[in-house]
C-alpha cells in the first residue's frame, strides 16, 4: 500500500474497484450451467449442451449457457403461441402493470445488473451503472405507459404475434429492452435470443420475469449462436422478426424471411459521420469525440466514427483531441476510473487490429493514447487516423471499436456530401453554434438519429434507427409501437385468387375489336386515329428501349390496344429521373397539396373518358367504372389534403432538449400496381407516395396499363414536376425484380402474387430497401379502410429524430 | 504563496483571441456532470487527495463582524488544519499539511499576518471595494496598495462586471492592468463574479481579459452572488486558461470559491482539475479553493479514513 505522503506526489487516481461478490454468488450458484427460459421456468438441464461465457477484460470464465436447438425453438415459440392468446386479449392496463414491475425490480436490481452486464461485456462500470441499466429500467416504465394507452392511441391496431427477437453484444439488457419492452406493451409474446458472448443479463431478466410473476409464456429466452439465431428466424410459427447487428446478417434474415409475411424490423450498422463546423465549441466538440466513438470501446451502432473536420479548424481540433486521448484510462471495467474497457472478444479484437492495420498501409496516419494497456485480455487503445479519404477501407468499414477517422471539408455542401458517402444511413453528429447552419444539415443528412451539439443521446420516448443499409423499422417513442402492431384491415386480407398471367405478346394481334381501344362505340367506317401509349419518363413519353409493344385485351380478351413492353434499362431511366426530381422533397407542404388539388381537378375534367376506357377495357358496368373513377378523384383530394397534415412529434425526452421526430420521405420509391382496380390502385399507391415528397417509379397493372398511360397526360397538365411519377410498362414481377435491386430505390411496393412478393423481398436486401408487400392478398380499393388511410401516409416516411439540446 | 512562483506577465489586449469564441452549454454541462461520474478516489488515496485540497483552500472569513480576535482563531487553524494524532497516523508528522492562505478583508490583514508570522502560509485579502467592486478606481487602487502595506502577499481583486456585461474590453483590461501595478509583489487573483455575468461566454471573455491584463488567478466568485462556482463555470474558465497557455506559453492559477462546502466537492475539483489542466495545477501555486467550512469536513473524512470511526465535528478544533 502506498504512502499517503507518495500519493501526494503521483497524485494518481489508484485503484477503485467496483464490488461483485453479489454476482460472483449468482454465478456460482448457477455453476452448472444455465438453461433456457421457456414457459415462465428453467429447462431442466439434462442432455443440454453448453458453451462457455468469458469475461473478455480477465478472460476468465464466468458460467455456461445452453445451445438451443431448432426443438428448445419450437418448444419457446410454442410456449409464446399459448401466452399470445391470453396476454394480447389483457387489458393494456393489466398489461402496464406487468410492464411497471418489471421497470421496478430492474430498479431494485440496478447494481446486480451492471456489475454483470460489465463482467460478460467489457463495458466500464460507469456506462452500465450510469446509462445501460437506467436507460433499461426508463424503457420499461415508458412502455408501461404504453400499454396503458394502446387502446386510445392506436385505434385499428392489434398485436402482430409472436415475436422472434435477436439482440447483439454490444447492450446485451438495453438491446433486450428495446426489443421486449415495446413487444410486450403492444400484446405480442416473445422468443428472445440475447447474443452468445453476452447472454447473462437476459438470463437474469428472465428471473426478474418469474419475481414479478410475468404469466408463462409471454417471455421466453433461448441461448445460443447463430444457428439457435437462424432457427429462430425460419420457425414458421414466428410472425415477427426483430434483429439487432451486422448488415451482413440483416441481409441475411431479409433473405430467409422473404415471402413468409413475418413482420421485420432491423437495426444493422453504420459509420456515422460526426461534423465539426469552424464554429463549434471546439472543447465541447471534443467531448463529443470522446462519447461518440470510446464510448463501448466504440462497439457502438450509431458511434460517431467518422470525424468531418473544417479545415480550417481541423488543425486545432485534432491537437485537442491528441491532448484530450491522454488522459483516458484504459482497463479493469470494473474499475471505477476506467473510460475504456475491454473489446468483448478475441475475435473481434482480431477484426478491429485487422483494420487498422490496413487504415496504416492504405497510407492513413494513426495516432494512438500513450495511456497505460492491461497486460491480459481484450483491450485496445483509443485510437484516431488522419489523413484519411472517402476511399479509405477505415473510412468505409464499420470498424466497430474504439477507431476513429477524420477526414477535412470546406463548405458546408461538402460536409453534407462526405457524411451521405456512405451506404448507411443510422446516425450524425452535427457541432455549430450556428442555428440555421445545423437545422440545414440535420435536415439534408440521410440519417434516422441526428444529435446537434451532442452525439449517443437515447431515450425511450424517441425514436431510433436507420436510414438506407442501417435497415429500418424505428425503435422508441411512438413510431416505435408500430413495429409491434398490425393494421386489423391488413391483417385480415384474404389471400385473393391469383390472377392470370397476362400474355404480353409482342406479336400483332387479330383484328381489334371495334372501339375497343377507344370505350366509345364508334359506328364509322373511318378508322379512329391510332393511339400509342408510352412509358412516361422525366415528365416525358418515352418509347420503351426494347422497341417492343406488347397487346393489351379487353375484359372479353380481345385486342383493344398496345403497351410498351418496359425492359430493365427503362426502369434505370425512370429511377434515374427520379433521383433527379429530388427537389419534389424540398417543395413545401402546401405546394405538394395544391399539385394533387389540381391533379384531381383535371381528372374529375376527364372523368366522362376515364369511365368510358374503365368499362371498355375491364368490361365492368357504366356504374361500376363511375365508381372507380369517382373513388380515384376522392383519394386524390384525401392524399392533397393530408400531404400538409402528416406531421411528426415533438418528443419529450430530456431536459432543455428539443427531440424532433420528422417524416421524411424515402426519396425514390419503386410501387407496382395490382392488376385489379387499373386506375384506382394506381393512384391509391401513386398518390400517398408523393404526397409525403416522393418520387414514384410506378410500374402499372400488367394487364390493364392503359388507364395509368392516360393517367400522364393528367400527369402533365397539372404541374407535376418531371420525374416525380415515372410510369413503365410492361411484365410487373420483372419490372418488380429490377426495382428490387436498384440500390438507388429507397423503398418499394408491390401489390400482387405471393411468389412476386417474396421475390420482391429477397431481391430487396440488395441495399435493404424497406418493403411493403402484399403477399398475394388482395384488397378492396374502393373502401376507405382498405384502400386508403395514415398506414399507406406511414409507408411512405421514415422518421428522423433529430435532437436539439438549448441553452445559453 | 512563494516569491519564486513565476508570474502572469500578461499580454497586449487582444481582442480577436476571445471575441468569437463558442461555449454550448449542454456541452460543458454534460463533461462537467461526467467529470466525477468517470473517476473516483478511495481508501489511501482518497486521504491523500483530501490532504492536498487542504492544502489548496484559502482559509476564509470575509464577514462583516470580523474581528481580530476571530481572525487570530482562524490563523491558528491555518496553521494546524488537522489534530495531531490524525497528521500522525496519516504519516506526514514531519512535514504536517497546513492550508494554502488566509483570506480576509483588508482591515484585517494586519492581524492575520501577526498570527501567521513564521509559518509561511501568505495571507490574501480582498481588495477593490469587494464584492461589487463598485467604488471609483482611484480608491479601488488605493485599497490595493494599503492591503500590500499590511504584509497581503497575494490581493483578490474584483473585476467591473458591467465592463464584461457591456462588451468593454478595453476599460477591462486597463483596470485589471492598473490594479495588478498596484499590487506591486503581490499575487493579483482577479475575481470575475461569475455569478453575474450569467452566460459561460462573458466568462471566457472575461477569463481571458483578465490573463492578458496579468492576473496570476483566476477566480470564480465573491462567495456573495446568488450562484457562486459550480463546475460548468470552473470548466469554462479552465479552458480559457488553457488556451491562454498555450498561446503565451504562461501558467494561471484557478480559484473555486463559493460554495464549496463538502469534503466531495473538493474532490470534484481536483479531478476537473488533473483531468482539464494535468497535474502541474495540483498544487497551491496554481490551484485554490476559496472556502471556510470545507476544512473540518476534510478533517473529520480524514479521522474516518484513520480510525474508520464516523467523527463528530465537536472533536476538531474551530476554525
Amino acid at each position: 500500500m502506498p504512502q499517503i505522503k507518495e500519493i501526494l506526489q503521483t497524485m494518481d487516481y489508484g485503484p477503485s474497484p467496483e464490488a461483485s461478490d453479489h454476482v460472483t454468488a449468482w454465478l456460482e450458484k448457477h455453476s452448472e450451467g444455465f438453461t433456457h427460459f421457456i414457459d415462465g421456468a428453467f429447462v431442466s438441464p439434462e442432455n443440454v449442451e453448453f458453451f462457455e461465457v468469458s469475461d473478455p477484460a480477465r478472460a476468465t470464465p464466468l458460467g455456461c449457457v445452453a445451445q438451443g436447438t431448432t426443438d428448445d425453438v419450437g418448444k419457446a415459440v410454442d410456449a409464446a403461441r399459448r401466452a399470445f392468446r391470453t396476454w394480447s386479449k389483457l387489458p393494456g392496463h393489466t398489461r402496464a402493470r406487468y410492464l411497471y414491475a418489471i421497470a421496478r425490480h430492474i430498479q431494485k436490481r440496478e447494481r446486480f445488473l451492471s456489475v454483470l452486464e460489465t463482467m460478460d461485456n467489457g463495458k466500464p462500470i460507469r456506462e452500465s451503472r450510469d446509462i445501460d441499466i437506467p436507460l433499461v429500467a426508463r424503457h420499461f416504465y415508458h412502455h408501461a405507459g404504453w400499454a396503458e394507452l394502446i387502446e386510445t392511441e392506436f385505434p385499428g391496431h392489434a398485436p402482430v404475434g409472436v415475436c422472434g427477437q435477436i439482440i447483439p453484444w454490444n447492450f446485451p439488457l438495453l438491446m433486450l429492452a428495446w426489443k421486449i419492452a415495446p413487444a410486450l406493451a403492444a400484446g405480442n409474446t416473445i422468443v428472445l435470443k440475447p447474443a452468445e458472448f453476452t447472454p447473462l443479463t437476459a438470463l437474469a431478466f428472465a428471473e426478474i420475469c418469474r419475481e414479478v410473476g410475468l404469466p408463462a409464456g409471454v417471455v421466453n429466452i433461448v441461448t445460443g449462436d447463430g444457428r439457435t439465431g437462424a432457427a429462430l428466424v425460419e420457425h414458421p410459427g414466428v410472425d415477427k422478426v426483430a434483429f439487432t447487428g451486422s448488415t451482413e446478417v440483416g441481409r441475411l434474415i431479409r433473405q430467409e424471411t422473404a415471402g413468409s409475411g413475418k413482420k421485420l424490423s432491423l437495426e444493422l450498422g453504420g459509420k456515422s459521420p460526426f461534423i465539426v463546423f469552424d464554429d463549434a465549441d471546439l472543447d465541447g466538440a471534443v467531448e463529443g469525440v470522446v462519447d461518440a466513438i470510446w464510448f463501448n470501446q466504440g462497439q457502438v451502432c450509431c458511434a460517431g466514427s467518422r470525424l468531418l473536420v473544417q479545415e480550417g479548424v481541423a488543425d486545432r481540433f485534432h491537437s485537442k483531441l491528441k491532448t484530450r486521448m491522454e488522459t483516458l484510462r484504459v482497463g479493469s471495467p470494473l474499475d471505477k476510473s476506467v473510460d475504456v474497457g475491454a473489446i468483448v472478444a478475441p475475435v473481434q479484437l482480431d477484426r478491429i487490429r485487422e483494420l487498422v492495420e490496413k487504415g496504416k498501409a492504405e497510407g492513413g496516419t494513426m495516432w494512438q493514447a500513450s495511456t497505460p494497456m492491461p497486460e491480459n485480455g481484450c483491450f485496445f487503445p483509443p485510437t484516431l487516423f488522419t489523413d484519411v479519404e472517402p476511399s479509405s477501407t477505415v473510412a468505409e468499414v464499420e470498424i466497430f471499436g474504439p477507431v476513429a477517422v477524420s477526414m477535412t471539408f470546406r463548405t458546408p455542401e461538402e460536409a453534407i456530401q462526405l457524411a451521405n458517402n456512405t451506404r448507411y444511413g443510422l446516425a450524425a453528429s452535427i457541432w455549430t453554434e450556428n442555428v440555421n447552419l445545423s437545422l440545414d444539415v440535420a435536415a439534408r443528412v440521410k440519417a434516422g438519429v441526428v444529435w446537434v451539439n451532442c452525439t449517443n443521446m437515447f431515450d425511450a420516448g424517441a425514436g431510433f434507427g436507420g436510414y438506407r443499409e442501417s435497415g429500418f423499422g424505428r425503435e422508441g417513442g411512438r413510431e416505435g409501437l408500430y413495429e409491434y402492431l398490425a393494421p386489423v384491415w391488413e391483417k385480415g386480407l384474404a389471400k385473393g385468387q391469383p390472377a392470370a398471367k397476362p400474355d404480353l405478346s409482342a406479336l400483332p394481334a387479330e383484328r381489334a375489336a371495334e372501339g375497343a381501344a377507344e370505350g366509345v362505340a364508334l359506328a364509322t367506317s373511318t378508322p379512329t386515329i391510332d393511339r400509342t401509349a408510352k412509358l412516361y419518363v422525366g415528365g416525358k413519353q418515352a418509347r420503351p428501349d426494347s422497341g417492343y409493344s406488347y397487346t393489351v385485351r379487353n375484359g372479353r380478351g380481345e385486342p383493344a390496344g398496345q403497351a410498351g413492353l418496359g425492359n430493365r434499362k427503362d426502369i434505370r431511366n425512370a429511377v434515374e429521373a427520379a433521383a433527379k426530381a429530388s427537389s419534389w422533397g424540398g417543395v413545401t407542404a402546401h405546394n405538394r397539396a395544391q399539385v394533387l388539388y389540381y391533379l384531381a381537378e383535371n381528372l374529375q375534367t376527364r372523368s366522362a373518358e376515364f369511365e368510358a376506357r374503365l368499362a371498355s377495357l375491364t368490361g365492368v358496368s357504366p356504374e361500376a367504372a363511375a365508381e372507380e373513377v369517382g373513388a380515384a378523384i376522392r383519394r386524390t383530394f384525401w392524399y392533397a389534403a393530408w400531404a400538409d397534415k402528416f406531421d411528426g412529434h415533438v418528443h419529450a425526452t430530456k431536459s432543455r432538449h428539443v427531440t424532433l421526430a420528422i417524416n421524411e420521405p424515402w426519396g425514390v420509391v419503386g410501387v407496382v400496381c395490382p392488376d385489379e382496380a387499373p386506375l384506382l390502385g394506381f393512384v391509391s399507391l401513386v398518390l400517398p407516395a408523393i404526397a409525403m415528397g416522393n418520387r414514384v417509379v410506378a410500374v402499372p397493372s400488367a394487364s390493364q396499363p392503359l388507364l395509368a398511360t392516360d393517367f400522364y397526360q393528367v400527369l402533365d397538365t397539372s404541374d407535376v414536376p418531371a420525374g416525380v411519377v415515372n410510369i413503365v410498362t410492361g411484365e410487373s414481377d420483372a419490372l418488380a425484380k429490377v426495382l428490387a435491386d436498384h440500390d438507388e430505390v429507397a423503398a418499394l411496393w408491390y401489390v400482387g402474387s405471393a411468389e412476386g412478393s417474396a421475390a420482391v423481398e429477397k431481391a430487396s436486401a440488395g441495399n435493404l430497401k424497406a418493403t411493403w408487400v402484399s403477399h398475394g392478398r388482395s384488397r378492396n380499393w374502393l373502401s376507405a379502410s382498405e384502400g386508403q388511410g395514415r398506414d399507406y401516409l406511414r409507408h411512405a416516411t421514415q422518421v428522423k429524430n433529430i435532437w436539439v439540446p438549448y441553452g445559453e | 504563496m512563494t516569491g519564486n512562483a513565476r508570474r502572469n506577465e500578461g499580454t497586449a489586449l487582444k481582442p480577436e483571441m476571445f471575441e468569437s469564441i463558442q461555449v454550448n452549454l449542454s456541452a460543458v454541462e454534460r463533461r462537467a456532470g461526467t467529470l466525477t461520474t468517470r473517476r473516483s478516489v478511495k481508501k489511501e488515496y482518497q486521504a491523500a487527495w483530501l490532504v492536498k485540497a487542504l492544502t489548496c483552500i484559502d482559509l476564509t472569513t470575509l464577514a462583516g463582524d470580523d474581528t481580530p480576535g476571530r481572525v487570530h482563531r482562524l490563523a491558528m487553524k491555518a496553521r494546524k488544519p488537522l489534530r495531531e494524532d490524525i497528521v500522525e497516523a496519516l504519516g506526514l508528522a514531519d512535514e504536517p499539511p497546513k492550508v494554502g492562505a488566509v483570506c480576509v478583508y483588508p482591515t484585517m490583514v494586519a492581524p492575520a499576518v501577526k498570527a501567521l508570522r513564521g509559518s509561511g502560509i501568505p495571507v490574501a485579502s480582498v481588495a477593490t471595494g469587494f464584492p461589487a467592486g463598485l467604488t471609483p478606481l482611484p480608491q479601488r487602487l488605493a485599497e490595493i496598495r494599503y492591503a500590500v502595506e499590511e504584509g497581503a502577499e497575494e490581493i483578490d481583486i474584483v473585476i467591473t462586471r458591467s465592463h464584461v456585461l457591456l462588451g468593454e474590453w478595453q476599460a477591462l483590461y486597463d483596470e485589471v492592468k492598473a490594479m495588478r501595478e498596484a499590487c506591486g509583489h503581490a499575487h493579483l487573483k482577479a475575481i470575475l463574479g461569475t455569478g453575474d455575468l450569467k452566460t459561460l461566454r462573458n466568462v471566457y471573455k472575461a477569463s481571458m481579459v483578465a490573463m492578458m491584463a496579468g492576473a496570476d488567478f483566476i477566480k470564480t466568485s465573491t462567495g456573495k452572488e446568488d450562484v457562486n462556482a459550480t463546475l460548468p463555470v470552473s470548466l469554462t474558465m479552465i479552458r480559457a486558461l488553457r488556451d491562454y497557455g498555450e498561446w503565451t506559453g504562461e501558467k494561471v492559477g484557478f480559484k473555486p470559491a463559493g460554495g464549496l462546502k463538502t469534503a466531495k466537492d473538493s474532490l470534484a475539483w481536483l479531478i476537473l482539475i488533473k483531468e482539464e489542466l494535468g497535474n502541474a495545477w495540483l498544487d497551491p501555486h496554481l490551484f485554490r479553493i476559496g472556502a471556510s467550512s470545507m476544512l473540518a469536513d476534510i478533517e473529520r473524512q480524514l479521522e474516518h479514513f484513520v480510525t474508520g470511526r464516523y467523527a463528530s465535528a465537536s472533536r476538531h478544533a474551530l476554525a
